[in-house]
């Protein structure tokens, strides 16, 4: 079938990171240094990825500043016309690094935020952060860039989400994401002691809902519930190979960055492939393209084409099979094992921080 | 939909860029996350917001131009941007 231009491609340019948030995004399986694509490697995807469509860029990680090159890549990127967002936890962001980025044309910086609470937030990094974290924001500040705040939510910080706005406005951010945690990869192994329980869900819903009244023109901000919590599942970058590309930190293309996971699907690497043959003929991108692919109740269900079925990788992730419904949808008999995953909510558990394969856990 | 008034001075929001894309032929909005690809009229009409215009202002200068009444379809075509923040 005939596939749609990608919009977007979120550049993971390594995996390696000062923090250890046992949330993160990035797979179990994380890709040392020496695998990393060179340099030219990454302006060759850029310039692929503009030919190809490609109008917004995420030059994240890991923590993308751990990159010498990242200057160049983004000069690169400017270059073509991509706008891009730095996706930066704050740390290494010195005046002179901060400053050569916005010569080199970089736009949008998004820090992450643990939690409004110094204590805690650098209890979820793993590490002493909120200093650094602070001095980032001020450059960002300074130095004119548009400015997004990232705060993953979780058991141990949704109660704190009041305090969480009023941080990201008190710190001059235009956009601030709270987004809520998914369960995939660290965070489903964490995920009994970061699932929040229902009635923290509620409340920090309605106090989301009448902040972004309040800070209406002064601060966007973007509330993404838990999908565990809703009626339907959510609605994956608007369906599989449709929009978004990931290259991973070696190369790897897919279709989102939780993809890998899928041990049924195999997934090119831009070092063997062209962008444009992997989005358009890599049997791993064409796998969940259009509705052929589904089994009921999706088959059948009218909601097929507003949320294509759910996520593929939480399908695969909890019941084996990528071509299931999502089991967040209540219209599933699998909708259960979401069910136990919210019953977990309130365990005693201490989280895993994630580290690479070999170094120790932190205290 | 109902539009904005003639007074009012629309202005891009600050994180948001009118670009074209010579991929797609087509103008296009681009701000973080986001993106959305114009069609002719609504690239004019943006092209002549510059955070000094009020509504009016941009609604004569192109009804002058395609020589028909467009002050409804301006005040209600901004009206939807400003609702998704794009315009402030």
């Amino acid at each position: 079938m005939t596939s749609d231009r990608p919009t977007t491609l979120l550049a993971e340019l390594t995996h390696r990171c000062p923090l250890h948030c046992p949330y993160c995004s990035n797979p179990l399986e994380l890709i040392r240094a020496e695998a990393e694509l060179t340099t030219d490697e990454w302006k060759r995807v850029f310039s692929q990825a503009r030919e190809l469509g490609v109008l917004q860029l995420g030059l994240s990680g890991g923590e993308p500043l751990v990159r010498k090159d990242l200057e160049e890549l983004a000069a690169h990127a400017h270059s073509l016309g991509l706008y891009q967002t730095l996706v930066t936890s704050g740390l290494g962001l010195t005046r002179k690094r901060a400053e050569a980025l916005k010569d080199a044309g970089l736009e949008h910086v998004q820090i992450s935020i643990q939690d409004s609470d110094t204590e805690s937030a650098e209890r979820i990094a793993g590490v002493s952060s909120v200093k650094q974290k602070r001095a980032a924001v001020a450059l960002v500040q300074e130095l004119g860039f548009a400015f997004s705040i990232n705060v993953v939510l979780h058991r141990a910080n949704l109660d704190r989400i009041g305090e969480i706005i009023e941080l990201a406005g008190s710190m001059g951010a235009d956009r601030l994401e709270l987004a809520n945690t998914q369960y995939y990869g660290w965070g489903l192994k964490n995920r009994a002691t970061l699932m929040p329980t229902r009635e923290q869900v509620q409340r920090a819903k309605e106090i989301a809902e009448a902040a972004i009244e309040r800070y209406r023109k002064k601060m966007q901000i973007i509330f993404v519930l838990p999908d565990y919590y809703e009626q339907y599942p959510k609605a994956c970058y608007g369906g599989w190979g449709k929009t978004y590309i990931v290259v991973a930190p070696n190369g790897q293309a897919l279709p989102c960055h939780a993809a890998s996971m899928i041990a049924t699907l195999s997934f090119p690497t831009v070092r063997d492939h062209s962008l444009e043959w992997i989005w358009q003929e890599s049997p791993g991108f064409q796998a969940f393209r259009g509705d052929s692919w589904m089994k009921e109740p999706c088959r059948s269900c009218p909601r097929k084409t507003v949320d294509f079925g759910g996520c593929r990788c939480q399908a695969f992730a909890l019941t084996g099979d990528a071509a299931n419904t999502d089991p967040v949808c209540t219209l599933t008999p699998l909708r259960h094992i979401v069910d136990e995953g919210i019953a977990e909510a309130g365990a005693p558990a201490e989280w895993e921080y994630r580290v690479l394969a070999g170094e120790p856990q932190r205290a | 939909m109902v539009g904005l008034s003639v007074d009012t001075i629309p202005k891009l929001w600050r994180l948001a860029r009118l670009d074209y894309d010579p991929v797609r032929q087509r103008p296009i909005l681009l701000y973080p996350e986001g993106a959305v690809l114009l069609n002719e009229t609504g690239a004019a009409v943006l092209e002549l917001v510059d955070g000094k215009r009020t509504v009016g202002e941009i609604a004569a200068i192109l009804g002058e131009r395609y020589q028909t009444d467009v002050s409804t379809d301006v005040a209600e075509y901004l009206a939807g941007l400003a609702d998704r923040e794009l315009i402030q």
